[in-house]
C-alpha cells in the first residue's frame, strides 16, 4: 500500500478508476486479434507468399488460384471464426456473470449441444436446410436445453450451484450429442454433410451464411453492451443486487435472450464449439478485474482471437488434412478447464 | 447529506406483514413502524422470523398478505431504483467478486443513483470518498477486500452501503463472524452514521445486551410475530426473555451505560437470590434440574 493522503479523495480514486490502462490492453487485444486474421489469410496447405496475400485482398485478378484461395477460403472462414469466436466468448461471460459460476460455458452447460440436435433434427426430418431457416431451430435448441439444465439443477432447492450446474450440463451436452449422433447415423446424407459441423469446424462455411445471421449476432451484441452494469450488481449476490435496485427478472432474462441469440447463431454457423466461452472471459478478468463492461468487451476480442488462432493451428498441423478448430480449442481448453476449477474460489464473502 | 433533504424523513413501515416461504408463514400478520433517524434493533430466537422481516422490509421478499410501505406507499410498485436511493439493505453473507478492490466494492453502491450510460461523476467520487473515510477504510482503498481481516471486510461492505446514500439502512446481522472488540467496532461505526448523518438504522442482531445498549428502540420477535418493543429499558424483562427465548435469566443494569443487561441462568450455575449483595447463603438447588446438573451444581458456589 502507497503512502495515503487523507485530506483529498486521491486514493479512492486512483485505487478505483483504471480506464485508460484497460483501453490500452483493449487496443493491444484488437491489434493481437488483427494478426490472428493475418496469419488466418496468410497460412494454410497451400503455401502462398505474403506479397500474394496482401495483394489478393487489395486488388484480386480473377482466375489466379492463390487469390482464389485467400479470397474464397480463407477470408470467409477466418471472418467467420471473428464473428463466431466474439459471440462465444461474450456468451460465456454473460453465462458467468448472470449465473455467478465460474465454470459456466454455453458448450460445458449443454447449450450448443441442444442447438445442434435441434439444427440436425431440422435438417433431417423438416428438410430446412437454409441458414436463416435452421437458426430458429439453433435458438430454440439453447433455449430448452437452458431450461432443461438450469430446471434439473433447480430441484430440490439448489438451484444455480457451480458444480451441480456443470455436472446437469454435462450430462443434458453428452444425451445431445448422442442424440445427434443417433439421428445423424440415420441419415447418411446428413452425416455427410454435417460431419464437419458437428465437431465444429470453420472450414467450408459461407459467409453468405454469416451475412443472413448478422442480425442476430448484432441483436445478442447490443444487449451485451447494456448488460454489464446488471451482472456488476448480480456478483454481489441476488439480495444485495435488489438492494441496491437492480431489477433480477429483467437482468436474468436480457442475459437469457443474449445467451440464446449469440449462442445459437454461433453454433447454427458452426456448429458445438466448446471452451471458448470458459476459457475467454477468465483471461478477461484477470486483466480487467471485476467491471463487467470491460470483462464483456475483452471476452468477445479473445474469444474471437482464440477460435481464429485454433483454426489457424488445426490447418497448419493436421498434416495432409485439418484439425477442425472445435478440436483444437478443446485439446487446450481442457487444461484451462482444470486451471480454472483449481483457482475457482466462488461464493466467498 | 447530498441530498438536502433532513435525514430520517422517510418512514419505512409494515402493515398486517405476513412473509413466508412455499407457503409455510414465518412472518405472522405484523405491524410496525421504523421510527426515523433512530436505531431500530431486532432481537429474537434462532427461526423466530427477524431476518425474514428484515428481508421483507428490504423488498426482497414478496408478502403473502399485508405489506411493507415506504412513505405510505407499498414498497413493491415503487421503481426499485428509487427505493434504493431511500433504502440500502446489508445481507448477511453478501459475495464480493473475485479480485474486487475496497474502492471498487464501495463504488458499487452507487449503482441506483447511475443510469444506464451515465459516467462515473464527480458526485459519485466525491460519495465514495465520504463513505470510505466515515468507515475509516480509506487507506484500505486499494487493497483486495480477499486480503482483508474480517472486522475490516465488514467496515467495507458498511462504506458500500454508505455509497448507496441510504436515508434508511438495513443490515442482517452486521456483526456476525466477528471477534467482540469487532463486534463493539462496527456498532460503534452504525451509531456514529446515525447521530452524525441521522441515518436510520434497522438491524437484526443475536446478542442481546450489545442490541439493549445500542438500540433506541428495540423489537422483540417469537414465532414470527412482535411480542413486545420499545426503548430497551421498558422492552426487556424476565418474562419477554423467557417468552422469546424460553431462556431464564436475571437483568441488571449495564455498568457502563445502565441499559438492561440480561444475565442467563442456565442448568450448571446457581441462581443465587440476591445475586448481588453476595450473601453466600447457598443454591437454590430447587431450580436446578436432576441428572448432570445435581453433579456439576456444587462445583459452582
Amino acid at each position: 500500500m502507497a503512502t495515503i493522503d487523507t485530506a483529498a479523495h486521491a486514493p479512492a480514486a486512483a485505487a478505483r478508476r483504471r480506464p485508460v490502462h484497460l483501453l490500452w490492453g483493449l487496443a493491444a487485444s484488437g491489434a493481437a486479434l488483427a494478426v490472428v486474421v493475418f496469419l488466418g489469410l496468410a497460412l494454410g496447405a497451400r503455401s502462398i507468399p505474403l506479397d500474394v496475400v496482401i495483394d489478393a485482398l487489395v486488388e484480386p485478378r480473377a482466375g489466379d488460384n492463390d487469390h482464389l484461395v485467400v479470397r474464397e477460403l480463407r477470408l470467409p472462414r477466418t471472418v467467420i471464426g471473428v464473428a463466431v469466436g466474439a459471440a462465444l466468448g461474450l456468451c460465456g461471460a454473460i453465462l458467468q456473470g448472470t449465473t455467478r459460476n465460474p465454470i459456466a460455458d454455453p458448450g460445458l452447460l449443454g447449450l450448443n449441444a441442444g442447438a445442434s440436435l435441434a439444427v440436425v433434427g431440422a435438417i433431417t426430418w423438416l428438410g430446412i436446410a437454409s441458414p436463416a431457416g435452421v437458426v430458429w431451430f439453433a435458438f430454440a435448441g439453447t433455449a430448452a436445453a437452458a431450461v432443461v439444465v438450469y430446471g434439473i439443477s433447480a430441484l430440490g432447492g439448489a438451484g444455480g450451484e457451480p458444480m451441480r450446474l456443470a455436472l446437469v450440463g454435462a450430462a443434458v451436452a453428452a444425451a445431445a450429442t448422442s442424440l445427434t449422433t443417433v439421428v445423424l447415423l440415420t441419415d447418411l446424407e446428413t452425416l455427410e454433410r454435417y460431419r464437419f459441423w458437428v465437431v465444429g469446424s470453420l472450414a467450408g462455411r459461407e459467409l453468405d451464411t454469416l451475412v443472413a445471421l448478422s442480425p442476430f449476432l448484432i441483436a445478442g451484441v447490443l444487449i451485451s453492451i447494456g448488460i454489464g452494469r446488471a451482472l456488476d450488481a448480480i456478483a454481489l449476490g441476488d439480495d444485495l443486487a435488489t438492494g441496491l435496485g437492480q431489477r433480477l427478472d429483467r437482468a436474468r432474462w436480457s442475459s437469457a435472450a443474449a445467451v440464446i441469440l449469440l449462442c445459437g447463431t454461433a453454433t447454427a454457423i458452426a456448429g458445438p464449439i466448446a471452451f471458448v466461452g470458459l476459457a475467454a472471459p477468465h483471461l478477461a478478468r484477470r486483466i480487467t478485474g471485476p467491471e463487467h463492461r470491460w470483462i464483456l468487451a475483452y471476452s468477445a476480442v479473445f474469444g474471437a482471437i482464440m477460435l481464429v488462432a485454433a483454426d489457424v493451428v488445426g490447418r497448419i498441423a493436421g498434416g495432409p488434412g485439418e484439425i477442425e478448430a472445435g478440436l483444437v480449442v478443446a485439446m487446450f481448453g481442457g487444461p484451462v478447464m482444470i486451471w480454472v476449477v483449481r483457482s475457482a474460489r466462488p461464493g466467498r464473502r | 447529506m447530498s441530498a438536502g433533504r433532513p435525514a430520517g424523513r422517510h418512514e419505512l413501515a409494515a402493515r398486517a406483514l405476513r412473509l413466508g416461504f412455499d407457503g409455510v408463514s414465518v412472518v405472522h400478520d405484523l405491524d410496525l413502524v421504523v421510527p426515523g433517524a433512530r436505531t431500530t434493533v431486532i432481537v429474537g430466537a434462532n427461526a423466530c422470523g427477524k431476518s425474514t422481516l428484515l428481508r421483507g422490509l428490504a423488498r426482497i421478499l414478496r408478502p403473502e398478505r399485508g405489506a411493507v410501505t415506504l412513505d405510505g406507499r407499498e414498497i413493491r410498485t415503487l421503481p426499485t431504483r428509487e427505493v434504493a436511493r431511500i433504502v440500502g439493505l446489508l445481507p448477511q453473507q453478501p459475495l464480493a467478486p473475485e479480485d474486487i478492490s475496497v474502492a471498487d466494492l464501495v463504488g458499487r453502491g452507487r449503482h441506483p443513483h447511475r443510469a444506464w450510460a451515465r459516467r462515473w461523476s464527480d458526485e459519485d467520487e466525491r460519495v465514495v470518498a465520504d463513505a470510505l473515510a466515515a468507515t475509516g477504510t480509506l487507506e484500505l482503498a486499494a487493497r483486495r477486500v480477499d486480503t482483508l481481516s474480517g472486522g475490516q471486510r465488514q467496515r467495507a461492505w458498511i462504506a458500500m452501503a454508505l455509497a448507496q446514500d441510504p436515508d434508511i439502512l438495513l443490515l442482517d446481522e452486521p456483526t456476525s463472524f466477528l471477534d467482540v472488540a469487532h463486534q463493539i467496532d462496527v456498532l460503534d461505526l452504525l451509531c456514529a452514521l446515525n447521530r452524525g448523518r441521522g441515518t436510520t438504522v434497522v438491524m437484526v442482531l443475536h446478542d442481546l445486551n450489545l442490541a439493549a445498549r445500542y438500540a433506541d428502540h428495540l423489537v422483540v420477535m417469537a414465532e414470527g410475530r412482535i411480542v413486545a418493543s420499545g426503548p430497551p429499558a421498558e422492552v426487556i424483562s424476565v418474562e419477554i426473555v423467557r417468552e422469546a427465548y424460553g431462556l431464564e435469566c436475571r437483568i441488571i443494569e449495564d455498568p457502563v451505560c445502565g441499559s438492561p443487561m440480561v444475565v442467563p441462568v442456565g442448568r450448571f450455575h446457581t441462581d443465587r437470590p440476591a445475586a448481588s449483595s453476595g450473601s453466600g447463603g447457598g443454591g437454590v438447588g430447587g431450580l436446578l434440574l436432576p441428572g448432570p446438573a445435581a453433579r456439576e451444581g456444587g462445583e459452582h458456589q
